[in-house]
């Protein structure tokens, strides 16, 4: 997502540095130990190193317990219906440009019930950055299948374990006509976190973010072997993505995948062999709609000009 | 706006001069111009119509369209084409039968005779050359035809149209249709340079030899009447014709949108609602507007409340099927106070019913249809040209009002086209640029007048208006209520607006005396008919006069007041009810009309009704059956 926007609708203003604190909104109700918490301190630090006006931004989202991130967050926020955050994003920006847009989802948002938006958000390639708060679990309503449930695992809808092979959403992203970002990290690794929103909010387009995380009610133990051994994750490393040296001592799978090539992201993407963290793709040349369905304003004057204009072509 | 007065006359005169030419003199004539799918009848038609309105004759103008998109040639479900209404005075609707019917094969005029579209002493004037026509199964087939139309006192008059095309172009089957609006402007004395001017019009994409070639055509067709039909229809002509636009109620719609300063439109393909996206997709950029093709109907509606939370109101376009999926959405926007129009142009339902086809069976769905308590507005346009100020009029209400308003148009007046007054462009109903400035200190987001239910909404980009709106019942800080009496508070104030509304309208105007023995309530595109009606009815001594509503949600006040002065009040409207005589069907049991349900709730009025769901606009002459029908019994209360 495109930076630095500045506004001159305000002649002079006070000059104002925003502090994390600043972004702090209703407090938290997530529960102790949810992955959100530390999705929140990432997107703050995120929004205070890049001093976004607070009025300027908008965090949408869907429903589920990552939907309630806007309240948490002092800037505009938009908590819509479940899985439509998409959409809303997409109108928001389509009619004002100019503002920095945010979206979260659950896992069910996005792959679920607002699958349709998630596949045409991208080729959309409208320029936010849409967080997928992935806990393989419906949460909110307690305990449900959703499609990014590990096959086998037990739920209250499925009892006897999840049927099918989980959705795998960076190969499914990855495969969209003009995909221009689709990375993937984990909420048990900050400093990786907080690089890949950070790099996600740099790129100018749709900036898909996976984040693995755990909900400590129901799904704590999916990823807990991979929270307790870190030769499990894989890092996938390119000046072009993201680089985070400083997790190297821990994380000793390190690649280097240039996020150019589509056809070694969806290799990646598709083998199961480790959890892959990092940016697959990124290509900032694709075409973004609301740049392509920019057009100026007109006057009220021009406005009605024109419309006399193509009135006439009706008159008798 | 503008009062139709409809055209009741339809006596006739017919002399035979010393020419030999027969000379009919009417109020009023409906014209029909079918033909296979493809071979231009619509463009004959359409061009007559535009003609006729220059002309000074009031013009009502509907498509006849086939049931399949490629249907095979010389079949009856494939008749394609225009019927074209013209009066001396203004034409409020499509009529009743048609009088004159110019059909390029006999099969498609066979399709017309059998849905009972034409009067019993029509004239016809078909393509005869399928009558010796090489193949013997269409000779067998012609014959066949005018066997069963034989059974009607139709005048068939037989047009060697291929023929004659065939002396000025290669293929007639490109052309026949500018042949036939040379017979039809000859028998009605149609002015041959402003038809001349209409096809440069309609062909203005093409070559100027194309252009040439279809006036050649033209005016073949002229020369053969004038030599072979001894016949003239003369309708007089006592319009002012200027001043006027033509179009048809999508793209008033349309334009209604662009003057009322709306910038982005949502929609997603449906019929008969898509006509307004592509009049839009033609001029909505040239004003800075977007009409975005959304992914499915449930986006449509997500962007557009996108786009409406962000800045200046959006509208969403839509018919039956797509309002259904978009409810959710449609409650949202209720619940959080965004502003958002949409627009559903109503076709047959349930379900994927009659797409092409007009019925007003939305109502109930459009006010009621959301789950939980979702006050709102809905309006309802009765013409073309109040299609236009209904969008300026929607526009208003959703922003004054932080809601959502429905706009309900249908099938009829979405195809149906129309001269209007043009309308003169008030700047004001652009609306003023949303208010960016500072939020001033101490206002909430819902800063309910607890009279009004009135706040002002906050825009992303003002300071100090941060706040999460949400779905979930909240309080005026936009803080989610876990306390019950603030659900209670919220709701009475979303639902105290619509009172508020309903305290600026006006009573509505009875068409007629404002007492008597029958009162008809109608609402949409059936005004024009059941005036037209009532007027026949009242000229055979009938004691009825008519209400036309377009506030339906509120409703208009004084309605008791009104209905207190009849001895009989009913509604007339194109959904289903049962009829009181049915098997089972009792007092008890009897499902009304939607209209007429609403009525009798919020009046105690015992409201009856009439509707028919026949898949095409009512007729006046068959309101006129219905209203004798239902007056009310001597001495009945």
């Amino acid at each position: 997502m495109s930076s630095h926007s500045c506004s001159l609708l305000f002649p002079v203003e006070e000059e104002h540095e925003y502090s994390m604190g600043d972004y702090e909104g209703a407090l938290a109700r997530w529960c102790p130990g949810c992955g959100d918490h530390s999705v929140l301190t990432a997107m703050q630090k995120l929004l205070a190193k890049e001093q976004l006006k607070p009025e300027e931004t908008v965090f949408v989202s869907g429903i589920g317990c990552s939907s309630r991130f806007p309240h948490y967050i002092n800037s505009y926020g938009f908590h819509g219906i479940h899985g439509r955050a998409l959409p809303v994003a997409t109108g928001i920006k389509l009619h004002r440009p100019d503002l920095h847009v945010f979206v979260v989802m659950g896992d069910g948002d996005c792959t679920s019930i607002g699958a349709a938006h998630w596949l045409h958000a991208t080729r959309y390639n409208v320029d936010m950055v849409a967080l997928m708060l992935d806990n393989n679990i419906y949460g909110l309503t307690k305990m449900q299948t959703s499609p990014t449930t590990p096959q086998g695992y037990r739920s209250n809808t499925q009892p006897l374990g999840s049927f099918l092979p989980s959705l795998n959403p960076i190969e499914a992203t990855l495969g969209v006509t003009n995909a221009s970002f689709v990375a993937q990290t984990a909420e048990w690794m900050p400093a990786h976190l907080a690089a890949t929103i950070d790099a996600a909010y740099r790129h100018r387009g749709f900036a898909f973010v996976r984040i693995l995380q755990r909900c400590p009610a129901y799904t704590g133990d999916i990823f807990q072997d991979a929270v307790r051994n870190p030769e499990m994750i894989e890092m996938l490393e390119h000046p072009d993505g993201i680089e985070v040296p400083d997790l190297h001592a821990i994380y000793k799978n390190v690649v280097r995948h240039d996020p150019r090539n589509m056809e070694e992201a969806r290799r990646l993407a598709e083998n199961p062999d480790r959890i892959r963290v990092g940016v697959f793709f990124r290509d900032e040349s694709r075409p973004r709609y609301e740049e392509t369905r920019h057009l100026p304003l007109h006057t009220t004057d021009e406005k009605l000009r024109i419309l006399n204009e193509e009135l006439d072509k009706y008159a008798v | 706006m503008a009062m139709n007065s409809p055209v009741a006359e339809s006596s006739s005169e017919t002399r035979a001069a010393k020419d030999g030419v027969e000379r009919i003199r009417v109020r009023q004539q409906t014209v029909e111009v079918v033909s296979d799918s493809g071979e231009g009848a619509q463009k004959c038609g359409q061009i007559f119509g535009a003609v006729s309105a220059k002309m000074g004759n009031g013009v009502w103008t509907v498509e006849i369209i086939p049931a399949e998109i490629q249907p095979p040639p010389r079949i009856p479900a494939g008749a394609s084409g225009n019927r074209i209404r013209i009066g001396a005075k203004e034409v409020t609707n499509w009529g009743d039968r048609t009088n004159v019917c110019v059909a390029f094969n006999e099969q498609v005029l066979l399709a017309r005779h059998r849905l009972d579209a034409l009067e019993d002493d029509a004239i016809l004037l078909v393509e005869s050359m399928w009558k010796d026509h090489r193949d013997e199964d269409i000779r067998t087939e012609w014959a066949a035809a005018m066997e069963e139309l034989g059974a009607r006192n139709y005048r068939i008059l037989e047009v060697p149209m291929e023929e004659q095309c065939l002396t000025v172009v290669d293929s007639a089957r490109k052309g026949k249709n500018m042949f036939a609006l040379g017979l039809l402007c000859r028998i009605f004395d149609r002015d041959l340079d402003l038809t001349r001017e209409q096809i440069g019009h309609a062909f203005r994409k093409k070559s100027e030899e194309v252009y040439e070639k279809n006036v050649k055509l033209l005016e073949l067709g002229y020369a053969w009447a004038e030599e072979h039909l001894g016949l003239r229809i003369d309708v007089p002509r006592e319009l002012a014709a200027e001043n006027t636009v033509v179009m048809n109620g999508n793209q008033a719609i349309a334009f209604g949108a662009v003057a009322a300063g709306m910038e982005l439109a949502a929609m997603y393909p449906i019929t008969p609602a898509t006509s307004v996206s592509h009049q839009l997709g033609e001029i909505f950029h040239k004003f800075g507007g977007i009409v975005h093709q959304a992914e499915d109907e449930i986006a449509a509606a997500g962007v557009s409340i996108g786009a409406s939370y962000s800045g200046k109101v959006a509208f969403t376009i839509t018919s039956g099927p797509g309002l259904a999926l978009k409810t959710e959405f449609i409650g949202l926007a209720v619940m959080t106070e965004i502003p958002l129009v949409v627009v559903d142009v109503q076709r047959g339902g349930p379900s994927t019913g009659l797409p092409t086809k007009v019925e007003q069976s939305d109502l109930l769905a459009a006010i009621y249809g959301q789950p939980g308590d979702a006050p709102h507005v809905v309006i309802a346009p009765a013409t073309i040209e109040e299609c236009f100020h209904a969008m300026i009029t929607a526009r208003r209400i959703a922003e004054t009002f932080r809601t959502v308003v429905i706009v309900l148009t249908d099938a009829n007046l979405a195809t149906g086209v129309q001269p209007f007054a043009r309308p003169e462009i008030d700047p004001a109903w652009q609306g003023a640029r949303p208010d960016m400035g500072p939020v001033p200190e101490g206002l909430k987001p819902y800063d309910w007048d607890p009279r009004t239910g009135l706040s002002r909404r906050f825009i992303p980009g003002q300071p100090g208006g941060m706040h999460t709106l949400t779905g979930l019942a909240h309080d005026e800080e936009s803080h989610v209520a876990y306390a019950s009496d603030i659900n209670q508070r919220a709701s009475a104030m979303r639902s105290r607006k619509l009172a508020v509304l309903h305290s600026t309208l006006r009573p509505p105007i009875v068409n007629g005396p404002d007492t008597g023995d029958l009162l008809v309530v109608g609402w949409g595109s059936t005004r024009g008919a059941i005036e037209e009606a009532v007027e026949r009815a009242r000229e055979e001594g009938l004691s009825v006069s008519s209400l036309h509503l377009r506030f339906l949600s509120p409703l208009e006040p004084g309605l008791k007041e009104i209905f207190r002065r009849f001895r009989k009040v009913m509604t007339i409207e194109i959904n289903y009810s049962d009829d009181p005589d049915q098997p089972y069907i009792t007092e008890e049991n009897r499902r009304h009309g939607q209209l007429a349900w609403l009525l009798r709730a919020s009046t105690l009025v015992d409201v009856d009704c009439w509707t028919r769901v026949l898949g095409e606009p009512l007729r006046p002459g068959v309101i006129h059956d219905a209203i004798r029908a239902h007056m009310p019994k001597e001495g009945a209360a």
